[in-house]
C-alpha cells in the first residue's frame, strides 16, 4: 500500500514540479506571477488535439507540433501581448492581467471550442502494473520518467549552454545582468518559452487521465503554485522539492485521511510553510 | 489657512453624508424593473466588500483573495442564525466574527508580502469554501441553504424589493461613509505611508502591525457585512457563491476602479455589477468581452477607470483630481 | 548618561561584514560626525541603531536603555529620529500630510488617532516650523513635485515636528546647493542649541569639520579614529583610507 501510495504521489508530483518549476523561472527572470499558469496547460491540450483530432496528424506529429504552437503561443505571444505592456505598471497589475487571461481562455474554450469533456490519446499504452505488491499504472511510471527527463535536460541547459546562463544570471542578479550586457527581455522571453513548453508537456500527461475540458487548469494552476511556494520560489529545485511534496500530500491525504480535504491539507501545509520559513524549504531569503 | 481647509473638508463630508443615502436608494423610487433593482441592491453589497478590499489593497498595501470566504461567512451567519437569532442581530454578528477572523488572518499577513499573501489569502478561502461544501451538518454542503427571509421591524417587513433595497442603500452608506471617515483620519495617513514606503513610515513610528492588522480586519469585516445583506437578497446561497472567483471580482472592481482613491471601488462597483449585463445583448461572448475589458484597462488604464474620471473633471475644473481622501 | 552607546557593532550580509565590532559613544548635547569612505559601514551603523536592520552581533543603548533589535517604530517612539540619505518624504502626499505623519505617531493611541486628537495644533506647528525652513508657500503641493533642496528641507522638518532628543542625519547636505548647505548648517547648529544630541553622517569636510565636536572615522566597517575636527585630519591612517596608503 504505501509504495503504491508512493508512486501515485511521486506521479502525480512529477507533473507539479514540472508547472512549479516553470513557474519558478517565470518569477525568478521576470518577477511576475503567472496566474494563468493552469490555463497554459489547458491551451497546450487543446493545441495539441487541434493536431490530432482536427488536422489528423498521428499522435507524435501532433504532440510535437502542439507543443512548438504552444511555445510560440503561451511563450512568445503571452509575452509580447500581456507581459510587455503589463510589466512595468507593477505587481497587481500583472496579477489582475493574468487571472483575467485565465479566465479568458477557459470562456473562449467553453463557447469557441466546447464545454464538454474530450478525451485525449496516451502517448502510451495504458496498463496497469503489479510490483512487490503495489498496483500502479504504466502512465504513472511514465509521467516520472518524462518529468525527469524534462527536468534533467532544463537542468542542464540552464548549466551548460550560453542561453542558459545568461538566464541563470538575470534570475539570480538582474542588475549585474544587466551590466554585463545581457539582454533581459530576451531572457524572459527563453523563461517563457520554457514555461510553456513544461506545461505543454504536463499536458500530455495529464490530459489522457482528467480528459481535456476548459476548466482542466484549474486545480493545477493553483497546485504549481503550492509547489513553488511551499518548495521554494527562487531555487528550481524548490519547485522540483514542492511539487513532489504536494503530490505525496495529496495521495496520502485522500488514502489516509479524507479525499475532500486533500487540497486543504495541502493548503494548510503552503500557510504553515509560509508563516514559518516565507522563501520555502529549499528557497533562500532575499534582503 | 488651516480652519479653512479643515472647514473645506468637513463640508464635503457633511455633502457628501446628506446626498450618498439618496442617490443609493433613489433606484427604489425611480426603477420599475425588479431586475434592475436587484442590479442596484447587488451594486451596493459589491460597493461594501470592494471599499474593505481597497482599504486593504489601496492604502495599507496587502493583497487579499479571501474576500469571497469572508461574504461567505457573513451570509452563511445571517442565513443558519438568522431564523433563530433574528436578522437584526445576525448581521452585525456576521460581520463581526468576519473581522475577527479578519483580524486572525491579519497576523499572518504581517509576515508575507504580495504574492505570498496573495496565496495565504487565496489558500485560506478555499478552505473556506471546502469546509462549506464538507460540513453539511452545519452548512447544507453543496446544496446550501434555502428560504433566507428578508428582514422585518416588526409590522414593516422589507421583503419587496424596494424596501430591502433602500435597507441596503442604507447599510451601504452608513459603512461608506464611515470608510471615509476613517481614511480621512489619521489612519488614512499612516495606511498611505505604508503603501508608498513602509520603512520609512515605521521610522516615524507608525506601527505596521497595528495598522496592517486592522486594515486586514475591517477590510474582511466589510466583506461580512456584504455577505450578511447579500444572503436575504438572493433568498439562496450555496458555498459556489463564495468561491475563489467572487474573490477575483473583488480585486478586479478594486484595480479597475482605481487602487487607493476612495471612489475607485465605487466605480470598479458599479462595472463589475454591470458590465455584464450590458454585454448581455453579445450573449454568449459576454463573459469573454469582460475578461477582455479587464485586461485592457490594466494595460491602458493602469491606475484604474478612476483616472479617466479624473480626466474628465480636468477638462471641467482645471484641478488635478477629485479627491474624497487625501 | 550617554546619550547613544553603540559596543561591538556587527553586521553581516550573506558572508560580507558591513560592521566588524564597532564601537560609540555619544554624549548628551554633542554634536557628533561620523565620516568615512564610500562602503564603509556609516549608513548600515545608522540602520542598525535605528532598528532597520538586524544587528548581527553587538549592542545598542540608548539614554541607557537597550534598543538592541527593537523594532524601529518602538526606538523612534522612545525619542531616536532620523533622516535618510536618500530623501524618503512621502511623494504622493501633501507636505502638511508628510509633517503630520511624523508627529502623529509619537504619542497617544491608535483609538485617539482615529478621531484626530491634536490635529489642530499638530497642523499650526507644521505651519511654523514650515515656515522657518522656508519652504510654506509648497505646504500643500504633493511632496514629489518639490525640489530636491526643498525635499530636503521637508525631510528635516519631519525630524523637527516630533523633535527627538537624538537625532541622526545622514547626510543632511548632500547634492544641496551652497546657499541651502549654510542654512541647514545653520538649522544644525540651532537644533544642537536648543539640546538635542545629533549625529551625522556626511562626505563633505567642510561641513563636518565646521559642524561637529567631535569625529569618529569608519573604514570598512571598523572605527579607525576618533577625535575633535583638527585630531582626525592630521591623523595618518584617516588620511591613507581615503586616499590609500602609499606603498
Amino acid at each position: 500500500m504505501l509504495e503504491q501510495l508512493l508512486i501515485k504521489g511521486m506521479s502525480i508530483g512529477a507533473i507539479y514540479a514540472m508547472l512549479g518549476i516553470g513557474f519558478c523561472l517565470l518569477w525568478q527572470t521576470s518577477r511576475l506571477v503567472n496566474f494563468a499558469q493552469g490555463e497554459f496547460v489547458t491551451v497546450s491540450a487543446f493545441l495539441i488535439l487541434l493536431f490530432y483530432s482536427v488536422l489528423k496528424l498521428p499522435l507524435f506529429l501532433a504532440t510535437f507540433m502542439g507543443i512548438v504552437a504552444a511555445a510560440f503561443v503561451l511563450g512568445f505571444v503571452v509575452k509580447k501581448t500581456l507581459a510587455e505592456p503589463l510589466m512595468p505598471r507593477g505587481n497587481i497589475a500583472f496579477v489582475v492581467g493574468t487571472i483575467g487571461l485565465g479566465f479568458l481562455v477557459k470562456d473562449s474554450l467553453t463557447v469557441f471550442v466546447s464545454a464538454e469533456a474530450l478525451p485525449f490519446p496516451a502517448m502510451i499504452p495504458q496498463k496497469p502494473l503489479h510490483y512487490a505488491g503495489a498496483m500502479f499504472s504504466s502512465l504513472d511510471i511514465w509521467n516520472i520518467c518524462v518529468a525527469a527527463v524534462m527536468i534533467v535536460s532544463l537542468h542542464l541547459f540552464i548549466r551548460k549552454t550560453k542561453p542558459g546562463k545568461a538566464l541563470q544570471a538575470v534570475a539570480q542578479n538582474r542588475q549585474a545582468a544587466d551590466i554585463m550586457g545581457i539582454d533581459a527581455q530576451k531572457m524572459i522571453l527563453l523563461a517563457f518559452v520554457i514555461n510553456a513548453v513544461l506545461a505543454a508537456f504536463s499536458a500530455t500527461l495529464v490530459a489522457p487521465i482528467y480528459m481535456v475540458k476548459y476548466d482542466m487548469g484549474n486545480e493545477l494552476g493553483l497546485k504549481a503554485f503550492y509547489a513553488a511556494i511551499i518548495g521554494g520560489f527562487n531555487q528550481v529545485r524548490g519547485a522540483l522539492l514542492g511539487g513532489f511534496l504536494v503530490g505525496l500530500i495529496e495521495v496520502f491525504t485522500a488514502a489516509y485521511i479524507s479525499t475532500q480535504y486533500k487540497s486543504a491539507f495541502v493548503l494548510l501545509t503552503l500557510i504553515v510553510v509560509i508563516l514559518c520559513k516565507p522563501e520555502g524549504l529549499l528557497g533562500t531569503k532575499e534582503q | 489657512m488651516v480652519n479653512e481647509k479643515r472647514q473645506t473638508k468637513w463640508r464635503r463630508f457633511a455633502a457628501c453624508s446628506f446626498c450618498l443615502p439618496i442617490i443609493l436608494a433613489s433606484p427604489a423610487a425611480l426603477m420599475h424593473s425588479q431586475y434592475m433593482l436587484y442590479l442596484c441592491s447587488l451594486t451596493c453589497i459589491y460597493m461594501i466588500g470592494a471599499t474593505g478590499l481597497n482599504v486593504m489593497l489601496g492604502y495599507a498595501g496587502q493583497i487579499s483573495l479571501a474576500q469571497a470566504a469572508f461574504f461567505g461567512i457573513g451570509a452563511y451567519t445571517v442565513a443558519l442564525l438568522g431564523p433563530k437569532l433574528s436578522f437584526w442581530l445576525a448581521l452585525p454578528l456576521g460581520a463581526f466574527v468576519a473581522f475577527v477572523i479578519g483580524l486572525g488572518l491579519g497576523f499572518p499577513s504581517l509576515r508575507v508580502k504580495t504574492h505570498f499573501l496573495a496565496m495565504v489569502t487565496l489558500g485560506f478561502n478555499i478552505i473556506v469554501y471546502l469546509i462549506l461544501v464538507n460540513e453539511d451538518k452545519w452548512t447544507g454542503g453543496p446544496y446550501g441553504v434555502f428560504n433566507i427571509a428578508r428582514p422585518a421591524i416588526g409590522p414593516l417587513s422589507f421583503q419587496s424589493p424596494a424596501l430591502y433595497h433602500v435597507l441596503i442603500a442604507v447599510v451601504t452608506s452608513v459603512v461608506l461613509l464611515l470608510a471615509l471617515w476613517m481614511l480621512n483620519s489619521q489612519w488614512g495617513r499612516a495606511f498611505k505611508a505604508i503603501r508608498e514606503n513602509e520603512a520609512r513610515a515605521e521610522l516615524l513610528g507608525v506601527s505596521l502591525r497595528n495598522y496592517k492588522v486592522m486594515a486586514f480586519a475591517i477590510g474582511s469585516g466589510y466583506a461580512g457585512l456584504g455577505g450578511a445583506l447579500i444572503a436575504p437578497l438572493f433568498g439562496y446561497i450555496d458555498p459556489t457563491m463564495f468561491a475563489l472567483p467572487f474573490s477575483f471580482q473583488f480585486l478586479l472592481m478594486v484595480v479597475v476602479g482605481g487602487i487607493g482613491r476612495f471612489e475607485g471601488p465605487l466605480i470598479g462597483a458599479i462595472i463589475v455589477a454591470i458590465l455584464p449585463e450590458s454585454l448581455r445583448i453579445t450573449q454568449k461572448l459576454y463573459p469573454i468581452l469582460f475578461a477582455l475589458a479587464a485586461m485592457l484597462i490594466m494595460i491602458f488604464m493602469p491606475k484604474g477607470t478612476v483616472s479617466g474620471v479624473d480626466w474628465i473633471y480636468r477638462k471641467i475644473t482645471g484641478k488635478e483630481e477629485l479627491q474624497l481622501t487625501k | 548618561m550617554k546619550a547613544l552607546e553603540v559596543q561591538g557593532l556587527m553586521k553581516n550580509f550573506d558572508g560580507f561584514a558591513a560592521l566588524k565590532g564597532v564601537n560609540l559613544s555619544v554624549d548628551r548635547g554633542e554634536l557628533f560626525g561620523v565620516i568615512g569612505p564610500n562602503g564603509s559601514g556609516k549608513t548600515t551603523l545608522f540602520n542598525c541603531v535605528t532598528g532597520t536592520l538586524r544587528c548581527s552581533g553587538g549592542r545598542v543603548r540608548f539614554k541607557a536603555r537597550e534598543i538592541t533589535n527593537k523594532a524601529p517604530n518602538v526606538i523612534f517612539k522612545m525619542g531616536l529620529g532620523r533622516t535618510c540619505q536618500l530623501i524618503e518624504v512621502f511623494p504622493q502626499m501633501t507636505v502638511m500630510d508628510n509633517m503630520l505623519l511624523a508627529i502623529q505617531e509619537v504619542e497617544g493611541s491608535m483609538l485617539r488617532r482615529l478621531f484626530r486628537v491634536n490635529e489642530h495644533a499638530n497642523m499650526e506647528k507644521a505651519l511654523e516650523l514650515l515656515e522657518f525652513l522656508r519652504i510654506s508657500h509648497v505646504t500643500y503641493e504633493y511632496a514629489k513635485n518639490l525640489s530636491y533642496g526643498q525635499q530636503k528641507l521637508l525631510d528635516f522638518g519631519m525630524v523637527l515636528m516630533s523633535a527627538p532628543e537624538l537625532i541622526l542625519l545622514d547626510e543632511p547636505t548632500c547634492g544641496v546647493e551652497i546657499e541651502m548647505r549654510q542654512q541647514m548648517m545653520q538649522h544644525i547648529r540651532e537644533l544642537n542649541g536648543r539640546g538635542h544630541t545629533i549625529v551625522v553622517i556626511e562626505h563633505n569636510m567642510d561641513v563636518v569639520m565646521g559642524l561637529c565636536g567631535r569625529i569618529a572615522v569608519l573604514d570598512s566597517g571598523e572605527k579607525i579614529a576618533e577625535g575633535t575636527p583638527v585630531e582626525i585630519q592630521n591623523n595618518q591612517r584617516v588620511i591613507d583610507a581615503y586616499f590609500g596608503a602609499e606603498e
